[in-house]
């Protein structure tokens, strides 16, 4: 319950923000937070909150895990690298080929997100591959 | 008239003793508390004793325990008959979200995945076992949350971070 308290503000302000399938779990000495958030915002604010609570994050007893929810209706992502370009690749990893470059912040087409971190892209090229998720923001 | 009430004083006498063989409904309510409290999953059971008639009220988790109840008590001595008012109220089912253990991704997952996470980190090494990523190396504190949001979103156990801040 000890860690409960501590990231009381974190889950107080996820419910306030309208995090879904909001589920806090503590096991072993770590606290295990899941969501979905409803903006990139959310997301943002929440991090900014453990970052407060856990300077560095180096205490080992949480861990955060609120993805942003994506639209259905969502076709074109931006690449947000922080200046360099974006690999796609031949499939979900960085052991897999590059089969293609994407540049920054360039808007390419998503064509599917089956894989949480890895979503297939086709950029304006035409190649298609996967491309890491957390460098692609959805355009609505 | 002295003597007439006096013929009766062997009769009253007689009930008196019958009577008070009888056991007082507050004995039986005690008798009842305790048997009742020596039932196992059992609690949150009132009763209360008038003339013999013993009324059992609260709520229990499921049919069987009420019956339970009833068969425990009905055989002690002053019982005459039983009330049974117990309603029943399956306990609250905590939804299984809560219950099931934290998914934890396996080892090779994990490494996989923290591999591609620490690509565009050069300065940070992870190892990952038995669910913990542990972290070495240094980074820029601007990418540490950048780092640490692809980590947490592989679903590990932990994550150390033994890294030093540039």
């Amino acid at each position: 319950m000890a860690l409960q308290d501590k990231y009381k503000e974190l889950t107080d302000a996820a419910t306030a923000a309208g995090v879904s399938n909001l589920q806090v779990k503590e096991q072993d000495n770590v606290l295990y937070v899941d969501g979905t958030a409803p903006t990139g915002a959310v997301k943002d604010q929440l991090w900014n909150i453990y970052g407060k609570l856990d300077p560095n994050f180096s205490s080992g007893d949480l861990v955060l895990n609120v993805n942003v929810a994506v639209d259905a209706s969502v076709t074109k992502v931006k690449v947000t690298t922080d200046s360099s370009n974006l690999n796609i690749r031949k499939g979900p990893g960085t052991d897999q080929p590059i089969v293609g470059k994407a540049a920054h912040n360039e808007v390419i087409t998503l064509v599917n997100k089956s894989n949480d971190q890895w979503w297939l892209v086709r950029t304006t090229d035409g190649s298609e591959g996967y491309a890491y998720a957390q460098y692609l923001t959805p355009q609505l | 008239m002295k003597m007439r009430s006096l013929k009766f004083l062997p009769a009253l006498l007689l009930l008196g003793v019958l009577g008070s063989c009888k056991p007082k409904d507050a004995d039986v309510k005690t008798a009842i508390e305790e048997k009742i409290k020596s039932l196992p999953n059992v609690s949150g059971i009132s009763v209360d004793v008038k003339d013999g008639v013993a009324t059992l009220s609260g709520s229990s988790a499921d049919d069987a325990t009420k019956t339970q109840i009833e068969n425990a008590i009905k055989d002690i001595k002053g019982v005459q008959s039983v009330a049974d008012n117990i309603t029943v109220t399956p306990p609250v089912v905590v939804p299984t979200s809560t219950n099931t253990p934290v998914a934890i991704s396996a080892d090779d997952v994990l490494t996989k995945g923290v591999a591609d996470a620490v690509k565009d980190f050069p300065g940070v090494t992870a190892a990952v076992k038995d669910g913990v990523v542990s972290l070495t190396g240094s980074i820029k504190k601007t990418s540490l949350p950048t780092l640490f949001m692809a980590l947490n979103a592989l679903k590990p156990k932990k994550v150390e971070n033994k890294l030093s801040l540039q």
